[in-house]
């Protein structure tokens, strides 16, 4: 049978068996993220026993419980926490104004400074965006001194201030990005606009940010999953409780964990905290994001 | 251009500055244009261009945060050189790039063929890219979970084949290794997504005219799809190995750069020499050498694979 189904048809053979590693790098691709959950809704007593099961062993909601920190200390050492008390409600709100407040305020600077190296004209236009492609060579740890040393003596270690404000003005990449793609707007609108007597602000808050408002949503959603993960840079200015970001304290988490036994279901609910947000807005939007891939190019 | 020049001409002039005309056009739209870059220039500035003139000076000092920094010459640079901490660093940081993109570029490649040629649906690249798109901290603490010797779902695994339990993050030949596949794990669907991209590219004709000269499709590949191929993957390699050599935070939450100096990798060093002995100089020039070897590295890729030029013209 095998030989008929050869001879007949001989590409299905070769289709069945790319198929077969697509489907395996779709499993290794996945099973991880099950495993994340069930841990999470899984009792840590329990975990040693039933190691291989893909359902929860011992279902229990407690390690989001004491992630949240709804449980008392005696009870959260009872399920195998460390008992410190950790907040990730204060967390993930840090999380969510570090990352809105960069993302909002970079986008719109970028998209500025992109106008003004696609439709403006001025000496020494293509020399300035030449200096501000060359600053993406520039390896983030080296900039990351100075600038710590900068937020420091500015009194601003363990604030929002000092928290967003490297973030804040622009990204090269967001730049480049939105120059592209002002370039290869028609230009008959803002003709026509200009020819009214608009100015060149009208012309881009009325005209040209509207009609680039889906590379404009593609370039916010792709920066702020970059600064919902950023890890470096909250790690060092932001370690303090009322200003830390989730990577950093599920850092710290990871840390408290006692010796000997960690504490895994809450170690993983806490992950499941941290990257549902990415991952709704990867279900929601991810179409449109995996299509732009390729023609934004590379970030 | 034509819209430019328009403008220019129909701007009505200021009642308050009357200005040449010749002067007006030669400077374009100058004034607005500060306008519009002001904010992304203070940033440049102030948070790139300084900083960067800056490190490179303190690189030349002696500098412990208390106090003032203290110029010392090239000192820092000389103990570097002597220093074998460093050249540890080095090793373990060329050690975890070399695997980590020699299987990343690999296994890649063979994926972005696979989209390419048998699955097209933006379902199976949405899936491959879900890994991207969590932070570095997460990925690294489920794998920690997942290769951890007494529990971990692998060593259960691994044990149930009748094999010996490995340490992954625990034993110092496994521990770059280890923390480079999780990475390969985490940007393989991306750098995939990439290299689809480059293929779809390559038009179709060239294939149908291999097919008609009967080419087989190992033939293809080496052929006609890798030399197409060639401006994309570089591009991909340059981007990628930059990042990987600046590896942090996967080795931050899980090793911290043991057992003993196995994970210790360049950037984990700065970061020690800095924040750990307060010794911002000395961090200071090693990041100064970590800028120059990523340079050159850009510089050599786009050299000897010669990444501008594409072979479809």
């Amino acid at each position: 049978m095998t030989t008929q189904t050869l001879t007949r048809r001989p590409i299905n053979w070769r289709r069945a068996s790319a198929w077969a590693l697509v489907i395996l790098a779709l499993v290794v691709t996945i099973l991880p993220f099950l495993w994340m959950l069930r841990t999470a809704l899984s009792t840590n007593g329990s975990l040693a026993s039933n190691s291989a099961n893909l359902l929860p062993a011992d279902f229990s909601w407690g390690a989001f419980k004491r992630v949240f920190g709804m449980q008392s200390t005696e009870e959260a050492i009872a399920e195998g926490g460390s008992g410190a008390a950790i907040d990730f409600w204060l967390y993930l709100r840090n999380s969510i104004i570090f990352s809105t407040v960069t993302t909002a305020a970079q986008v719109f600077f970028s998209a500025l400074a992109a106008y003004a190296f696609a439709r403006l004209r001025w000496p020494g236009r293509d020399k300035v965006f030449s200096l501000f492609l060359a600053t993406m060579m520039i390896p983030g740890i080296f900039t990351a001194l100075p600038n710590f040393l900068l937020i420091k003596n500015l009194g601003l270690l363990n604030t929002f201030a000092g928290l967003v404000l490297p973030f804040l003005f622009m990204s090269a990449f967001a730049i480049f990005f939105l120059r592209q793609f002002f370039l290869s707007m028609s230009r008959e609108v803002e003709e026509a606009a200009m020819l009214d007597g608009a100015k060149h602000l009208r012309i881009f808050f009325q005209i040209v940010l509207p009609n680039a408002a889906a590379p404009l949503a593609t370039l916010a959603l792709l920066t702020f999953v970059g600064q919902w993960n950023e890890y470096f840079w909250p790690l060092l200015v932001g370690s303090e409780e009322n200003v830390r970001v989730l990577t950093v304290g599920l850092g710290v988490f990871k840390s408290q964990s006692p010796q000997g036994a960690p504490d895994w279901s809450g170690l993983m609910a806490a992950t499941i905290v941290a990257a549902l947000p990415v991952l709704i807005l990867f279900i929601a939007f991810g179409k449109k994001v995996v299509n732009s891939i390729g023609y934004s190019g590379i970030k | 251009m034509t819209t430019l020049a328009k403008h220019t001409r129909s701007a009505p002039v200021q009642p308050g500055a009357p200005k040449p005309r010749g002067g007006f056009r030669k400077l374009g739209d100058l004034k607005i244009a500060l306008l519009f870059i002001l904010p992304a220039m203070i940033g440049l500035v102030a948070f790139c261009l300084v900083p960067t003139i800056r490190g490179v000076y303190l690189s030349f000092t002696e500098y412990s945060i208390l106090g003032e920094p203290e110029w010392i010459g090239i000192a820092n640079y000389t103990a570097i050189f002597k220093d074998e901490l460093f050249w540890n660093a080095m090793a373990v940081t060329l050690q975890y790039v070399a695997i980590n993109i020699g299987l990343q570029t690999a296994i890649a490649l063979g994926l972005a063929l696979l989209m390419h040629r048998v699955a097209k649906s933006t379902f199976v690249r949405g899936a491959l890219l879900l890994p991207f798109f969590v932070a570095n901290v997460i990925v690294a603490l489920l794998w920690f979970w997942m290769l951890d010797y007494q529990l971990g779902i692998v060593n259960e695994i691994i044990s149930w084949l009748g094999l010996p339990r490995v340490a992954f993050f625990g034993s110092e030949q496994w521990a770059i290794p280890t923390i480079a596949f999780v990475n390969v794990w985490k940007h393989m669907g991306y750098t995939a997504l990439l290299i689809f991209a480059g293929l779809q590219a390559i038009p179709h004709h060239v294939y149908e005219v291999a097919s008609l000269d009967g080419a087989s499709p190992t033939r293809t590949f080496w052929s006609i799809t890798m030399p197409l191929l060639r401006p994309v993957l570089t591009l991909v390699l340059v981007v990628t190995v930059i990042g990987s050599f600046q590896v942090f935070d996967t080795v931050a939450v899980t090793t911290g750069g043991g057992p003993v100096n196995a994970t210790r990798v360049i950037q984990m060093y700065i970061y020690q020499k800095a924040f750990g002995e307060s010794d911002f100089g000395y961090a200071s020039a090693l990041s100064v050498i970590l800028f120059v070897i990523l340079a050159l590295v850009a510089f050599i890729q786009m050299k000897f694979l010669k990444g501008n030029e594409s072979d479809l013209d």
